[in-house]
């Protein structure tokens, strides 16, 4: 899996209420809750995003509440992918089951900035960096988790042992 | 080798020895959700192509997050939840009225029993551990899963072991403890990791203090939150039971990938302010700061004994002009409780609303959003930025006593000098 993005920078316990306020909550509808991704971090982040974008953040990210809707957000306001140093574990399995990829890169924050376009191989855990030509290496994800989120996540993943 | 409750728990519903690190596919006793997390595990569960439910007696659903629902989305979101429980026979179902928070209903409804292993589409599941259950929070499709085909894939967690020692000064509670550990490991202290927590002092903590404890364990990342059974999680569980109880202990050997030590005697009430639950200081570094509203509830805070504590605060005072205290029991059960035991009586002479059981503040849902940089005490467990109301708000995390003598003062207040002693 190859995704190419451009870089939307975050640091440290980027935590699930800023991801998606509870306020909006009052619906799942993946649409709605992209028009406020992100809102109470970076109230820019949600009108400006383009598709195939790529979130960067430091340690912790995803941390707090375990709503699903905070992948779903990011994934319907059209995040491919994020990028962290480590992933609170709730959010982490969340955004495999709805077919979103989290990648864990250890340097990730002194080797990115905002604004940077990334081009990601998934499946041998590489990393490029236009601006700088830098190509950094990650542990990819383990390969039964890669194709749940090649299938789109873990509804169609099961679906095909349900029916199987 | 020895093995910890959480390798003993999982061991024992997947059949294969386990070791640290590997990843299994466990069954599960009780997958739960509520009436935020459940629509989303309702969607994906149709999506997955299930019919029914792997067994309706091992599947809950609890309407406390947006209920007596605040508006019509709402209203359509517990309606889901509603209906699937009747479309598949679900009997551990709880309709307002007769619910609560679900990690203090579940419990009391004796649907936790030690050894379980539980899963809830809810990040505090993990306070189940405190009856000596595996709980874990997981998201809306892993429940989907589990209600699907009655199992969860589960990377098995090292144990940070942690120690009680030392008596518990009078007004410190559960909740300095938890609040203490979290400050020193920090908010991804315990990342991936299981909390279990052991040693004398235990022993001066009751059960509604082990679930605050255990409550909180997701807080610096923790998996789960576990306390081995004793004779107080025996007195507790009988009346409650269903099943025959067959408590797993800790091996003596087990090995633990790091233990730490707390001493009790050493501890104050304590408070973590803006925008960490890890961010603590001692309430006495913290007194002249001006608050708008105090809550008092929660699934960290809202059982009985956290009331009593509150009420023997308030018994006989008023809460500040300036501030609105807000005071939730967690279940109908404790409700009564305290309304029998005279506590509700004594909350409203100070001048406090009493609400019937629902998440609706600690979240910024309903029943209590702040204002633009509105300022609050509360028992809950989260103070990111925006997490009760507006973004510029804040919320400091504290006890019941520290919440209720706060509320007098209309300022951060320490108890031991609002009551004495």
């Amino acid at each position: 899996m190859r995704l190419r993005g451009r870089v939307w920078k975050y640091g440290d316990n980027v935590d699930t209420d800023v991801i998606i306020p509870a306020r909006y909550l009052n619906t799942s509808d993946p649409g709605e809750l992209a028009k406020h991704a992100m809102e109470d971090l970076d109230p820019s982040f949600a009108a400006s995003v383009m598709p195939g974008d790529l979130i960067v953040a430091g340690r912790n990210f995803g941390c707090g509440s375990s709503r699903q809707h905070a992948p779903m957000a990011l994934k319907a306001a059209g995040v491919s992918a994020v990028l962290a140093v480590s992933f609170a574990r709730i959010f982490f399995r969340n955004a495999v089951n709805i077919g979103l990829p989290v990648v864990e890169v250890e340097s990730i924050q002194e080797e990115v900035e905002q604004g940077d376009v990334l081009e990601l191989d998934l499946l041998s855990g590489t990393m490029a960096n236009e601006r700088t030509g830098k190509v950094l290496s990650f542990v990819p994800l383990p390969s039964f988790l890669l194709e749940i989120v090649e299938l789109g996540g873990l509804a169609e993943y099961v679906r095909r042992r349900v029916l199987g | 080798m020895g093995m910890t409750m959480a390798e003993k728990i999982i061991s024992a519903h997947t059949g294969d020895q386990v070791f640290v690190g590997s990843i299994v596919r466990a069954r599960v006793d009780l997958a739960f959700a509520n009436d935020i997390t459940g629509p989303v595990a309702v969607e994906e569960f149709r999506r997955m192509g299930a019919k029914r439910v792997f067994d309706p007696s091992k599947v809950a659903l609890i309407p406390d997050h947006f209920v007596p629902s605040k508006d019509i989305p709402s209203a359509r979101q517990a309606k889901v939840i509603r209906d699937f429980a009747s479309e598949q026979g679900i009997e551990h179902y709880f309709e307002v009225g007769r619910m609560g928070i679900e990690h203090s209903l579940l419990p009391d409804e004796g649907l936790v029993l030690p050894g379980d292993l539980v899963v809830g589409a809810d990040s505090h599941t993990c306070t189940l551990g405190a009856v000596g259950a595996f709980a874990t929070g997981l998201g809306s499709t892993d429940v989907a899963m589990a209600w699907a085909l009655g199992e969860v894939w589960l990377k098995v967690p090292p144990t940070l072991r942690v120690d009680l020692v030392g008596a518990m000064p009078r007004w410190v509670s559960a909740k300095d403890v938890i609040l203490h550990l979290i400050g020193s490991i920090g908010v991804e202290g315990a990342l991936y990791r299981a909390i279990e927590f052991g040693g004398e002092g235990l022993g001066q903590i009751d059960m509604d203090g082990r679930f605050t404890l255990c409550n909180m364990a997701v807080e610096a990342g923790a998996k789960a939150g576990m306390v081995p059974p004793d004779g107080i999680t025996l007195e507790y569980l009988g009346p409650r039971a269903k099943r025959p109880l067959s408590p797993i202990l800790p091996d003596e050997d087990a090995e633990y990938e790091r233990r730490l030590v707390v001493d009790l005697s050493g501890l104050e009430p304590l408070v973590a302010c803006p925008h960490l639950p890890s961010n603590v200081r001692p309430v006495s570094e913290l007194r002249g700061i001006r608050i708008d509203q105090v809550v008092i509830g929660s699934c960290t805070n809202g059982r009985l004994s956290d009331l009593r504590a509150a009420a023997e605060v308030l018994r006989g005072k008023r809460v500040a002009p300036w501030v609105r205290l807000i005071v939730i029991p967690a279940t109908q059960g404790i409700y009564l409780s305290a309304l029998r035991e005279g506590l509700l009586e004594v909350f409203v002479d100070a001048g406090a609303a009493v609400s019937t059981p629902t998440c609706g503040p600690c979240l910024g849902g309903h029943m209590g959003v702040l204002a633009e940089g509105e300022r609050a005490v509360s028992t809950t467990n989260r103070n990111f930025v925006g997490r009760m109301g507006h973004p510029s708000s804040e919320v400091y995390l504290a006890g019941p006593a520290v919440a209720a003598a706060s509320a007098v003062e209309g300022f951060i207040a320490d108890p031991r000098e609002v009551v004495g002693g």
